[in-house]
């Protein structure tokens, strides 16, 4: 065996890999291979670790002939290029942070070295995790393996193409409004948000701090189950980190859903949604209702201000965030600067681009004297109203299910000119970061023109468990999760 | 001071640096005085992705001087960013607090010429200190500025007063009130010089009698005490001036330079601040439950007018006596422990004050001073016993100061017990008045004044260590006789 | 620019005006932000049919509700006071733009 194992998940590969059937070299050299073949159309990767990947997969081979290997021990696992790596740059999808190396690893990066996993590369994204298209990098856009004219999402489309097309065997993303499930749905994949402070945030580059979170992307709701355990736990070095017990995530994967209480928010099935995902999520529901679920409905009456509230609170705390960036203790920084007031505006204004400066100017305003209470201030306490739906919510049922995103993948350039119509594709998505609560988005069909389609499902707060259990149970009573893109 | 016509309104802003091992959000030594960006990490130099967690330390020790200013303690407080560029701020912003500082609502006394004042204290919150920027290094380079980012991080308290103070002297009486609580305390070692004790001062005039306050300027720069009342003292003055020849005081910041004796604009500082305060998200609020509150109040020690005032009750000293004996813990300690070795209250106040703190310029470096409390107590015993006379005691305590040596072992050594053996100093008296008959016939003719020369001549002869009592008595009486 | 789809005809006369150039080019300097002239007019446009969208925040009655600054609530997260190691100050200055003797250097700051 040794062909095409880039196309295989976490599980397989780990049971061939204690079996030795393989080694962990074998699978680090067919993701090489893969990507050497297929990334000229997708463009997934910032960077692709090569020599660092070959000699993590030596480590592993070494640590599985001791007979001590994890699930993610020899796994390529890609990493969104927002995650601090010690000695590797991480540019965050900007100029800004072009050349930067920092001296650091991400809380997540150490936890996968500790399993062993084989680092394949840094992937693209939308500039400091701002888009919903992966337009907005620095380094270009990321083309849909599915449709290379089409957006593979945002903010981690790089991540999400790079399962999609078999560039890595399962990959890591952050997740402020929907910059994971978003992506996952509109690549065909599973990807998953955890509940707010699940997983440590330390040496993850800030967006909006109240909001972003790390999370699997994966070929499957199993591989999403393993790399999730592998990832979350207290951290001393993140207060936001919860400190409660990590528990056995696969485990929790039990084929039914009997007695399962489903809430569906009457609010989404409205305008704007496009009528081959209404049909495909409604469909998604039969299958959960003839799997034993009860489906009923429920009313979150302050989503549908979620987007507002999020464009309020995201920029006001990236203003703050990005305000780092000044040319002074590392990053970018312009040429001859005459003092140092134009040394701030012109590294700014040269190392940002358009969207992130859009976003900082709506946040310095919404701070600004004068303006705090009617925007920054309302929107954190209509947030409050948001998080009570959700608490009212789950007094009725177990899950929320709703679509990921209203439309499938868009065209390259479609939105780009159009910033509230770009904002407008995570209406879905916001309302979990917002109230901090667990989501995952995996395939529940494609359009006629081949599209896939993404169902959410939105758990109570550490509920995680229940959301993968659910989304297993209608993973193994359908085969979306099987097919591949054939395009690249 | 009092101004004609006009009274001043001086708020003040104290910076204290708390005396914790690590910085506020990092593990960073807070070390004085180390190479530059030597104490640096990537939380405290605010690289991308990492993020700031509470030292525990910070938040009791805020808590500790809120209970000794008498404040309120929020039980629910929070950090939030103040959002501003400037190159000693590497995040672009400082961790501080805004809406919900840690306390409120407090006040200390001081003492003035019309007696004890409360001033108010409006708030105490917790921040994070700024770095350090050189505008030159090795004399060269006058092209740029150059950072330093070991202070980035070592946390303050921010402690501001309400406009209770009136004139530069209680402005100065009033930071010497703080700076004592805070040392005793042990949370700021409250040394203005290095900049762990500063001052800023809002200071405005109103007509005497009008309750609305005048324009305010803002005084920073000012590195002592006495810096802060002559600024002050400059700055009413200034404003009088302006205001008496019908011109208005202008809102801004003014530097103190000491070298020319005045407050000066401070020049270039951008445009009307909008900080945009939020609370920081990366920050979790904090709870702070009773039972914390209490386990610290019984930790606190008694502070330094509460000490004052018993040692003015307990041991009848004057107040100028315990007002000195209480400027530092340790010298009141000092005080204390050799009061309890001989319990000569005053003759040890005297002792400290005439002797001891000569050479002390820190009253806290008492703690290192060779003459130990129980020492200078074992001397203070030797006089009162009348083993030394008082005189004696003077060379033994240089020598106990020079060489650290027990007061009793000095007097064995040099032989300097006291002769209070009466058959001997009446021998040795007996020698004097034989060799001097024409003196003894004055005296009993009537001129008193010989006494002084005869006793001169035996303690001559004793070597100074005759007991002066004795030799009163014996000479009288042999000359009467 | 795109903006329709979500906003009553015509655009530009009926929205209410939230934010002018003027407050563009303050928001911008306090951002430390340099829009170039030509660019102000479509960032004053895009912002405030972004904050055209907010207003239907001010539909909602907030009095009594308090803000949720975060996701979670959590409190008191500490760490003890204990020290470790420090970068080594060319690990601190790695990164840096200029660096001179191990200070990181800006241009001159006038100051008094």
């Amino acid at each position: 065996m040794g062909d095409n194992l880039a196309a295989l998940t976490i599980h397989e590969l780990h049971d061939l890999l204690v079996k030795r059937s393989i080694s962990a070299r074998d699978i680090t050299e067919s993701v090489l291979e893969r990507i050497a073949a297929v990334e000229d159309r997708v463009h997934a990767y910032i960077t692709v670790l090569a020599d660092t990947a070959r000699k993590q997969a030596a480590q592993a081979d070494a640590r599985i002939a001791r007979g001590e290997a994890t699930y993610l021990t020899g796994i390529p696992v890609a990493l969104k290029d927002i995650l601090c790596t010690k000695g590797i740059p991480t540019t965050c999808g900007s100029k800004m942070l072009a050349n930067f190396v920092p001296p650091y690893d991400a809380t997540v990066i150490e936890k996968l070295q500790q399993q062993g996993a084989v680092f394949i590369g840094k992937t693209s994204m939308d500039e400091f995790a701002m888009g919903s298209s992966n337009e907005t990098s620095f380094f270009g856009p990321v083309h849909n393996p599915w449709d290379l004219s089409r957006v593979p999402g945002g903010s981690s489309g790089g991540s999400a193409a790079a399962v999609a097309a078999d560039e890595c065997i399962a990959a890591l993303g952050t997740d402020t409004g929907g910059s994971i499930r978003q992506p996952a749905a509109l690549c065909g994949v599973v990807g998953m948000k955890p509940t707010y402070g699940r997983v440590s945030r330390y040496g993850l580059i800030a967006f909006a701090s109240s909001l972003d979170q790390i999370g699997p992307i994966t070929k499957d709701v199993t591989d999403a189950a393993l790399l999730l355990a592998c990832i979350s736990g207290h951290d001393d070095r993140d207060a936001t980190s919860i400190d409660a017990p990590v528990p056995d995530y696969r485990s929790a994967l039990i084929p039914h859903v009997r007695g399962m209480k489903i809430g569906i928010p009457t609010e989404c099935f409205h305008e704007g949604l496009d009528p081959e995902i209404d049909a495909a999520v409604r469909m998604a529901l039969e299958v959960l209702r003839e799997q034993g679920a009860e489906i009923r409905d429920v009313s979150l009456p302050h989503t549908r201000y979620a987007v507002a509230v999020y464009y309020l609170i995201a920029p006001a705390e990236a203003s703050s965030n990005l305000a780092r960036y000044d040319g002074v203790a590392y990053g970018f920084r312009c040429d001859h600067p005459e003092d140092l007031q134009d040394m701030y505006e012109r590294t700014r204004s040269e190392g940002f681009g358009s969207e992130v400066k859009r976003r900082i100017m709506l946040g310095t305003y919404a701070l600004s004297a004068g303006y705090y209470d009617a925007y920054y201030k309302k929107a954190s306490q209509v947030r409050t109203l948001i998080r009570r739906d959700f608490e009212n919510a789950f007094a009725q049922c177990d899950l929320i299910i709703t679509p990921t995103t209203p439309t499938p993948a868009f065209k390259l350039g479609e939105k780009l000119d159009d910033p509230l119509s770009m904002y407008l594709s995570d209406i879905f998505t916001i309302p979990a970061n917002l109230a901090g609560l667990p989501g995952i988005s995996l395939p529940c069909g494609f359009t006629a023109s081949g599209l896939p389609i993404g169902l959410q499902i939105i758990g109570n707060v550490l509920q995680e468990e229940t959301v993968l259990r659910c989304a297993y149970c209608y993973e193994q009573s359908t085969a979306w999760h099987t097919r591949k893109p054939l395009c690249v | 001071m009092m101004v004609m016509g006009y009274e001043p309104v001086i708020g003040l802003e104290v910076h204290a640096q708390l005396l914790t091992e690590s910085k506020i959000f990092c593990s960073c030594s807070t070390q004085f005085g180390q190479p530059p960006n030597s104490q640096t990490c990537p939380v405290c130099l605010g690289m991308p992705g990492v993020l700031p967690v509470v030292n525990k330390r910070v938040v009791e020790y805020a808590i500790k001087t809120a209970l000794a200013t008498n404040c309120t303690i929020q039980r629910f407080n929070q950090f939030a960013r103040k959002n501003y560029f400037y190159p000693d701020l590497p995040k672009g912003y400082q961790i501080s607090q805004f809406e919900l500082p840690i306390a409120t609502g407090g006040f200390i006394e001081i003492d003035t010429e019309s007696g004890t004042r409360k001033i108010g204290i409006t708030r105490i919150h917790m921040e994070e200190d700024a770095g350090k920027l050189l505008h030159e290094i090795n004399g060269g380079a006058a092209e740029n500025s150059f950072v330093d980012y070991n202070r980035t991080g070592i946390p303050l308290l921010e402690i501001v007063s309400e406009p209770d103070i009136h004139t530069p002297e209680e402005a100065g009486e009033y930071l010497k009130a703080l700076r004592a609580i805070l040392q005793y305390l042990g949370v700021c070692d409250g040394n203005m010089e290095q900049g762990s004790f500063r001052c800023d001062a809002n200071v405005s005039l109103r007509p005497s009698g009008e309750r609305r306050f005048g324009t305010k300027v803002e005084l920073k720069n000012m590195n002592s005490f006495r810096h802060v009342v002559r600024a002050l003292t400059y700055e009413i003055t200034r404003q009088r001036e302006l205001l008496e020849y019908g011109d208005s005081v202008i809102q801004e910041t003014r530097l103190w330079d000491e070298n020319a004796g005045q407050t000066l604009p401070m020049r270039g500082k951008e445009e009307s601040h909008d900080y945009r305060y939020f609370p920081d998200p990366d920050l979790v609020p904090l709870y702070i439950e009773d039972a914390w509150i209490e386990a610290l109040r019984s930790q606190l020690p008694e502070l330094p007018r509460q000490r004052r005032n018993r040692f003015i009750d307990q041991y009848g000293l004057p107040l100028y006596d315990a007002d000195i004996l209480v400027t530092s813990r340790q010298l009141a300690d000092y005080f204390e422990t050799a009061v309890r070795s001989c319990n000569q209250p005053k003759t040890v106040s005297n002792w400290i004050l005439s002797e001891v703190l000569r050479f002390l310029t820190d009253p806290r470096d008492i703690v290192s001073f060779p003459v130990t409390p129980e020492h200078l107590a074992q001397m203070i015993c030797l006089i009162h016993n009348g083993t030394i006379s008082g005189k004696i005691a003077k060379k033994i305590f240089e020598e106990m100061r020079t060489t650290g040596a027990l007061p009793s072992s000095i007097v064995e050594r040099h032989g300097l017990v006291q002769v209070s053996d009466s058959s001997k100093l009446e021998k040795v008296i007996q020698e004097i008045l034989d060799a001097h008959p024409s003196l003894v016939a004055d005296f009993r003719a009537g001129k008193e004044k010989v006494f002084g020369f005869l006793v001169g001549q035996i303690m001559k002869a004793t070597k100074g260590k005759a007991n002066p009592r004795m030799v009163n008595d014996i000479l009288r009486e042999k000359l009467a006789g | 620019m795109e903006v329709r789809i979500l906003l009553p005809e015509p655009f530009f006369t009926e929205v209410p005006v939230k934010i002018t150039a003027h407050d563009v080019v303050h928001v911008a300097r306090l951002a430390r932000l340099h829009i170039p002239d030509k660019e102000i007019e479509a960032m004053t446009g895009q912002l405030n049919a972004i904050l055209e969208y907010f207003e239907t925040l001010q539909e909602i009655n907030t009095t009594d509700i308090p803000p949720s600054t975060h996701a979670v609530a959590l409190t008191n997260a500490f760490r003890d006071d204990r020290c470790s190691p420090s970068l080594a100050p060319e690990e601190a200055l790695a990164n840096a733009p200029e660096t001179e003797q191990s200070y990181f250097k800006v241009p001159k700051i006038i100051e008094t």
